[in-house]
């Protein structure tokens, strides 16, 4: 059976400007995969390219073996796959129950978006006591749970998570790491960005290193935080 | 006192009608940051629709709006494959000139065409007729087309804000790389949004025909007014786009009648100075 995703190869940039240089990785059925490296590293071009956002000049993506690379991120996301940006880009001025409804653009069947909704309340219960408010109303961990809300409104294969613990007490960080290992458990394959290299590895089966656009280490998550160039250079230990 | 009354009334009706207008150049805006310079045109142009159909084929202007609000639906649509797509993400100024240019076009268009005359339908339904509100006199047509743009307004912003077409189209609005994100092609959404732009003065130049004569020229006030209008109320707010035209319709109705005729537009551009140096972002400016 084909990997979830497959990247191999891939180039790309913006205006001409090459920021990923040949970066293959590939992230199998159930996995959590992390993606670490230093800011600017070419983390979120990655996963910006992978959803469509951005379409690579070279290699290849594959989603369950279906080749995506050309294909446009509102399509991907009928394919399976979700991508929670970084900084969450909730839609501020809409409230939070109709950026959850937004999440689920896709599906048609309006039961099917009611039974999602009250998942995701059970999951968050803030948001439904926020369902009401604007976005832009929302405390940053109340933000945090409304994009991930979001992004599985559409019942993914695949979740991309980039920098979810960004900006947010570590107190939260703790709670949205574990909602992450959550999430996976119901059956959705996970890659996430992080900065946060130890929690992130502490969560993930296996992780890539990436530095300027090519990955640099990859391994079991046990093995990168073992290595003493990653705790060297990612965990300053 | 009668007076009073009737100058009130034509402000409101005039402002309901300049409402409309506005709201299209409003949405267009709010969704895109583009100015449809050829707004006021594609108005002209949807009262030409609605003045042949009812001058060849005998059809009420009650009915032929839908015609027209059809017909510009597309060409708005049609504008934004053929010309905004291709301008946008050069220069700002691009799809400026882009449209200004295509205003130019349709005016002349139809001044070749058509001749530069003044062309009013003859014998519809409501012509002539007019009902008396406490001494006040209101012409049918006007009202009915004032009261037709008050419901389109409310049909308008109710799709906005409770329907999932119209979440979609704040999305885009907000965040459009977001909103491709949860699978909303924003392409469509542009087109659909530029068409809605068209349909909102298709509609309005289609009543407007049974009590407006229709000209090669009759767009070009309009848009100034809608201009000032979006500016006053709001870039992208419909509320405030109504808000808007009711005082401008209002600011217009009284100075031309208790000051001069003359100066009602010069008073309509002071006010619109005054808030906007008040409120840079008009009254309800996102
Ligand atoms: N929209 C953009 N336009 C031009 N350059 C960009 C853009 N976004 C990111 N870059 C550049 O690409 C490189 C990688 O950025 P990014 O993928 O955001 O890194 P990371 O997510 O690892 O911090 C950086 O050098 C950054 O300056
Ligand atoms: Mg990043």
């Amino acid at each position: 059976m084909a990997a979830m995703l497959e990247v191999k190869d891939i180039h790309c940039g913006y205006d001409g400007t090459p920021v990923i240089r040949g970066l293959s990785l590939e992230v199998n059925r159930g996995e959590i995969v992390a993606i670490i490296g230093a800011n600017g590293a070419g983390k979120s071009t990655t996963m910006r390219a992978i959803c469509g956002l951005l379409h690579p000049e070279r290699g290849q993506i594959l989603l369950e073996g279906e080749d995506i690379s050309r294909s446009p991120a509102s399509a991907n996301i009928r394919k399976g796959l979700s991508y929670i940006p970084e900084g969450r880009r909730l839609f501020p001025k809409l409230t939070v129950r109709e950026n959850l409804e937004l999440g689920a653009f896709t599906v048609v069947d309006r039961k099917v978006i009611d039974e999602r909704l009250e998942e995701m309340f059970a999951l968050f219960p803030r948001l439904k006591d926020r369902s009401t408010q604007t976005a832009e109303t929302l405390s940053g961990g109340e933000q945090q749970m409304c994009a991930i809300a979001r992004g599985l409104m559409s019942a993914p294969k695949l979740i991309m998570l980039d920098e979810l613990s960004l900006g947010l007490m570590p107190s939260l960080v703790e709670k949205v790491f574990e909602t992450v290992v959550l999430i996976n458990r119901k059956g959705i394959t996970v890659l996430l960005v992080e900065q946060m290299v130890q929690e992130a590895l502490e969560i993930a089966n296996r992780g890539y290193v990436l530095q300027t656009g090519r990955v640099v280490h990859s391994g079991s998550a046990r093995e990168l935080l073992d290595s003493d160039e990653v705790r060297k250079a990612y965990m300053g230990m | 006192m009668n007076h009073f009354l009737q100058v009130l009334f034509d402000g409101l009706l005039n402002g309901l009608v300049y409402a409309l207008v506005a709201a299209g150049l409003s949405m267009i805006w709010g969704v895109m940051d583009v100015i449809n310079f050829a707004h006021g045109e594609f108005l002209m142009v949807g009262m030409y629709v609605s003045y042949w159909i009812g001058f060849f084929l005998d059809v009420d202007p009650l009915f032929s709006w839908i015609a027209s609000g059809a017909f510009l639906f597309i060409m708005g649509a049609a504008t934004y494959r053929l010309i905004i797509r291709n301008s946008l993400g050069k220069s700002a100024m691009a799809p400026l000139l882009a449209t200004f240019g295509l205003s130019m076009v349709l005016k002349n268009f139809c001044m070749n065409r058509f001749t530069p005359n003044f062309r009013l339908l003859s014998g519809t339904v409501l012509e002539g007729k007019t009902i008396s509100v406490g001494g006040a006199i209101l012409s049918v047509p006007q009202l009915a087309t004032a009261a037709f743009a008050l419901v389109l307004l409310a049909c308008l912003y109710w799709m906005l804000k409770r329907t999932r077409l119209g979440w979609a189209i704040q999305a885009t609005a907000m965040d459009s790389e977001a909103a491709e994100l949860m699978g909303i092609r924003t392409e469509n959404i542009y087109l659909l949004v530029f068409g809605i732009g068209g349909a909102c003065v298709g509609i309005t130049g289609g009543l407007m025909t049974s009590y407006l004569a229709v000209y090669p020229e009759v767009g070009s006030l309009f848009s100034l007014i809608a201009f000032v209008v979006v500016a006053l109320g709001g870039f992208g707010s419909i509320p405030g786009a109504l808000l808007a035209a009711i005082i401008i319709g209002l600011v217009e109705s009284f100075t031309g009648f208790y000051v001069a005729a003359v100066v009602k537009y010069a008073a309509v551009f002071a006010v619109y100075l005054a808030v906007i140096l008040i409120r840079p972002k008009g009254l309800f400016g996102w």
